[in-house]
């Protein structure tokens, strides 16, 4: 007998398996994962876990037989005596599964890791009209150095590494050095016969080592190595507005926050080169970090202008419009003090539309609150209406309970296939 | 125990390989010399637990071509085994020779031990002297002929498209329990011969290829009318249980790597359908072996108390049997009747009662069990099993009764028979019949070809007990049949009598279906 170890063999062996799997039921996972979001907190979301399929499409269909008469054989008798007739619904009844009744069950469940189930979930999003403005090299290549290479062109020559290897090689075949030859060539001068012949072989023999053990030999040429590695240039910077003034109750932070988050796993996930920046406001505005975006306390007034402002000054201190494409969500209730819209208007209109890509207001209302809250707009949602009604790309929605996060998301999100998207 | 320590195989629960080499020479020893098993040379392998996962779902063989199927299991194990419903098995053994065991990294030593005995030696026993075995498998070939097929299998996709192979596996693995030679006759399958036919025909068909061949006029075809409907029966090899086989032989459109597909898809259940008759008499036996090790290892002292009361523990669970009104139930727990009748036999032998020796003449108080034992192994399944051994002891003990649901009684069920002196044939001709392969399967046969007209092929499936098909699944095979076959395919669903009680009519679908 022998054992073997098998611990290090690959291990994923079924891997290949899932993923055709999850291949052909990705229409039906895909829709799993939609509904299943819907019933459960977006930080639960984002760990993937447990869906279940219906098995119809999934099932791998056999001759089975059902019905007619059953003979059972049963262990456990406790009371029964020969003759007993059971009734059918009673205990007792026919709950034994035939052997060979595989699943009888009409829902198929397992479990997706995070990366399917998020993967699943924004496969059908995407930002909208995203690089519109560098599409024509949408990767440019950029050269990087990479190390040394034995072949090259001259100009890449490098001295200092060919020098190097040189020296080393000259010191390991032991090449006589210039000085050593010197110094018996000056000994000649005054020294005797028998000495001097000696000296004089020894020259030759030193001179003719020199000869070949070159100074720098094709061996130790070294040039310099470059790659050439793409360079996105369709990046994308999201700004992050979020209300947290006293107005803005928790469950509407919530809201706001679960929005946000979703938003962050989407962007994320899809492009790798998304800046996202954080602003949150009160009547002051400030950038903050992702943490305390979501988690930090803050109260106060509601200027909706203050965002919008340092929103700007971001833009032109980091963000040039021209190598960025700038894309921004706002999440509010709707609140703001009534001297500040013509200002927020204002600067929408002139300094922030006109660079950004894109423009979502999502409005959070109360829990249980109607899609359409208030028969008069909030005096935000009547300035954006004004806005959009003029002409300019916002988008917008309202939401007051949780489970209307994800349709919204994709609303907002979603593919605009009648758009034209050069970029593809 | 007065054995000192020193002579222990190991001690507490960890282990390394000299371990597993002393445990595993120990276990050799009891079984060669005391309980005179026969076995296939030993493989023990070391996983881990998601490598485990990993051979559960492609039928715990260690190597099988790409199906999605097996991921769908996979995914559903492992759901499982994440929410703790399941643990692992703790064994996983291969009817191959050299007898490939796994073994789990997780597992204590005492558990490495357990599964030492129990599959090594158990199982492997069980393998290589049971006569369905030996008529059926080819345990020497079947790991080669799984890797040929794997091979083979990724080259077809390569060729033809993944879709159209996934197709035709589909369909094959519907058709899969209709894909086997029930009743020997044939010979034995020969798998290492198999793999190099299957080399051989390609090559032919390739070398011999000429286009020429289409172009040349021929006759007109000899109508199938002249031919008599017996004769022509007889020429497809008709009536043919074996659907796979007769689609593989006569579907008039499928491709050679179709064929071949088909072929390779029932070798493989043909090698599995010797482990569906013995599932009691298989586990019974590994189970029965390792408790008998175990005990020894014991009593010699080369294990511990505390490692033996581990063992039990989980001995115990194995052969636990819940009762029919257990949440729990789910129809016997073959370890454990097994397990049961095992020892039941071993007592019968070595001290019987009087009803035994009036029930079992031929074995009460012969004195030699393992000498039975090693004789009923090797020469029954189940069915002929539980049929013949199945004591009046044992029935009482484990309280079974019979009962009949008839639809047509609105009463309710009716308890047929109860472990006692009327009842006890009774209980045990029926329990026997649960594991009858007649009963297990529906009887699906192919039963003539409209050759003259629409190539409609018919099947018949012989209706027992009243039981049909259910409906949903039996479109959805027929469908892969029609599939295959190209033509329209019915399946007519007749009783004992003759009455047609159902008739099933499939179209072939033109276009591939994209999944």
């Amino acid at each position: 007998m022998h054992i073997v170890d098998r611990r290090l063999n690959p291990s994923s062996k079924s891997l290949e398996n899932r993923q055709r799997f999850l291949r052909r039921a990705k229409a039906l996972v895909q829709g799993a994962v939609k509904k299943s979001a819907q019933d459960r907190d977006i930080k639960d979301v984002l760990e993937g876990g447990e869906v279940s399929i219906p098995l119809d499409g999934m099932n791998e269909p056999r001759f089975r037989r059902e019905g007619g008469t059953r003979d059972m054989v049963l262990p456990g008798n406790k009371k029964f005596v020969e003759g007993d007739i059971l009734p059918r619904s009673g205990e007792g009844s026919g709950k034994a599964s035939e052997p060979g009744e595989g699943d009888g069950e009409d829902a198929f469940r397992f479990v997706l890791s995070r990366n399917e189930f998020v993967d699943l979930f924004l496969d059908d999003l995407e930002l909208p009209d995203l690089a519109k403005r560098k599409l024509a090299e949408a990767e440019s290549e950029g050269l990087h150095r990479a190390g040394y290479a034995t072949s090259g062109s001259p100009a890449n020559i490098s001295v200092t590494r060919t020098v190097r290897l040189a020296l080393a090689r000259r010191v390991a075949l032991r090449r006589p050095r210039p000085e050593t030859i010197a110094q018996l060539e000056a000994e000649i001068a005054n020294c005797d016969e028998p000495r001097c012949s000696e000296l004089l072989v020894e020259i030759d023999a030193l001179k003719a080592k020199a000869r070949r053990i070159p100074f720098i030999d094709p061996i130790d040429i070294r040039y310099r190595r470059f790659e050439t590695v793409p360079k996105p240039v369709a990046q994308a910077v999201m700004f992050c507005l979020m209300d947290v003034s006293g107005s803005m109750s928790e469950h509407m932070k919530d809201l706001a926050k679960r929005f946000y988050m979703l938003l962050y796993v989407f962007l994320t996930r899809r492009y790798r080169h998304v800046e996202i920046v954080f602003i949150r406001h009160t009547d002051r505005a400030e950038e903050v970090d992702e943490d305390t975006f979501f988690h930090g306390p803050a109260s106060g007034g509601t200027l909706v202008s203050s965002a919008l402002a340092t929103m700007h000054d971001i833009v032109r201190s980091r963000f040039r419009p021209a190598d960025w494409n700038i894309y921004a969500a706002q999440a509010s209730d709707g609140d703001n003090s009534y001297a500040d819209g013509d200002v927020a208007g204002r600067l929408l209109i002139e300094k922030i539309l006109p660079v950004t890509q894109f423009f979502a207001y999502l409005e959070v209302g109360e829990a249980g609150g109607h899609p359409g809250f208030e028969l008069s707009g909030s005096s935000l949602w009547t300035l954006y209406q004004r806005l959009q009604a003029e002409g300019a790309p916002l988008s917008m929605r309202k939401v007051s309970d949780r489970s209307e996060i994800f349709p919204v998301f994709h609303d907002l999100f979603k593919r605009r296939r009648h758009q034209e998207r050069a970029a593809s | 125990m007065t054995a000192n320590s020193a002579e222990r195989l190991y001690e507490g629960a960890d282990w390394d390989f000299a371990t597993l080499q002393r445990i595993h020479d120990a276990c050799e020893k009891i079984a060669k010399s005391e309980l005179g098993l026969d076995v296939y040379p030993n493989q023990i392998e070391v996983i881990t637990a998601e490598q485990m996962l990993d051979a559960y779902s492609s039928v715990g063989m260690p190597l099988y071509y790409k199906h999605w199927s097996f991921g769908k299991h996979f995914a559903h194990q492992e759901a499982f085994y994440r929410k703790g419903l399941m643990g692992l098995a703790y064994e996983i053994v291969i009817n191959s020779s050299p007898c490939i065991s796994y073994l789990m990294e997780e597992n204590t030593a005492t558990m490495q031990t357990l599964v030492i005995a129990h599959a090594a030696f158990g199982h492997n026993h069980f393998f290589k002297n049971n006569y369905l075995f030996k008529q059926w498998t080819d345990a020497d070939g079947i790991l080669d002929y799984l890797d040929f097929a794997k091979g083979y299998v990724a080259q077809c996709e390569e060729r033809h498209g993944r879709l159209a192979v996934e197709q035709t596996l589909d369909a094959a693995h519907a058709l899969m329990s209709h894909g086997v030679d029930r009743y020997p006759g044939k010979k034995k399958l020969d798998l290492r011969a198999e793999e190099k036919r299957a080399g051989q025909r390609r090559s032919h068909e390739e070398s011999a290829f000429n286009d020429l061949w289409r172009t040349v006029p021929t006759g007109p075809l000899k109508s199938a009318s002249t031919l008599s409907d017996e004769r022509r029966r007889t020429l497809l090899g008709l009536p043919q249980e074996n659907l796979l086989y007769f689609l593989e032989k006569s579907a008039p459109r499928l491709q050679s790597w179709q064929r071949e597909l088909l072929r390779i898809v029932r070798h493989i259940a043909q090698y599995f359908y010797p482990q569906g008759q013995v599932k009691v008499m298989n586990e019974g036996t590994a189970t029965y072996v390792h408790y008998r090790i175990m005990m020894r290892l014991h009593e010699q002292g080369l294990i511990s108390d505390g490692n033996f009361l581990e063992f039990l523990q989980s001995h115990t669970n194995v052969v636990f049997q819940p009762d029919f009104d257990d949440p729990r139930f789910s129809g016997f727990n073959p370890y454990a009747l097994g397990f049961a009748m095992m020892q039941d036999i071993e007592r019968i032998v070595v001290n019987p009662e009087d009803e035994d020796r009036e029930w079992f003449p031929d074995i009460a108080g012969t004195g030699d069990a393992m000498a039975v034992l090693r004789d009923v192994w090797a020469n029954y399944r189940d069915e002929s099993f539980i049929n013949q051994f199945l004591s009046p002891r044992l029935m009482r003990k484990m309280r079974m009764f019979h009962l009949h649901d008839d639809p047509a009684e609105t009463a309710g069920i009716r308890v047929d028979a109860i472990h006692d002196a009327r009842g006890y044939r009774r209980v045990r001709r029926e329990l026997a019949r649960q594991y009858d392969v007649g009963f297990i399967d529906a009887n699906i046969e192919v039963v003539d070809v409209d050759l003259a007209g629409d190539r409609r092929l018919m099947l018949r499936h012989t209706v027992v007990k009243g039981a049909q098909l259910n409906e949903a699944d039996a479109k959805r095979v027929l469908q892969h049949l029609a599939d295959l076959w190209s033509y329209d395919v019915s399946l007519a669903e007749v009783d004992a009598t003759g009455t047609l009680l159902k008739e099933h009519v499939s179209s072939p679908r033109g276009i591939p279906a994209a999944a």
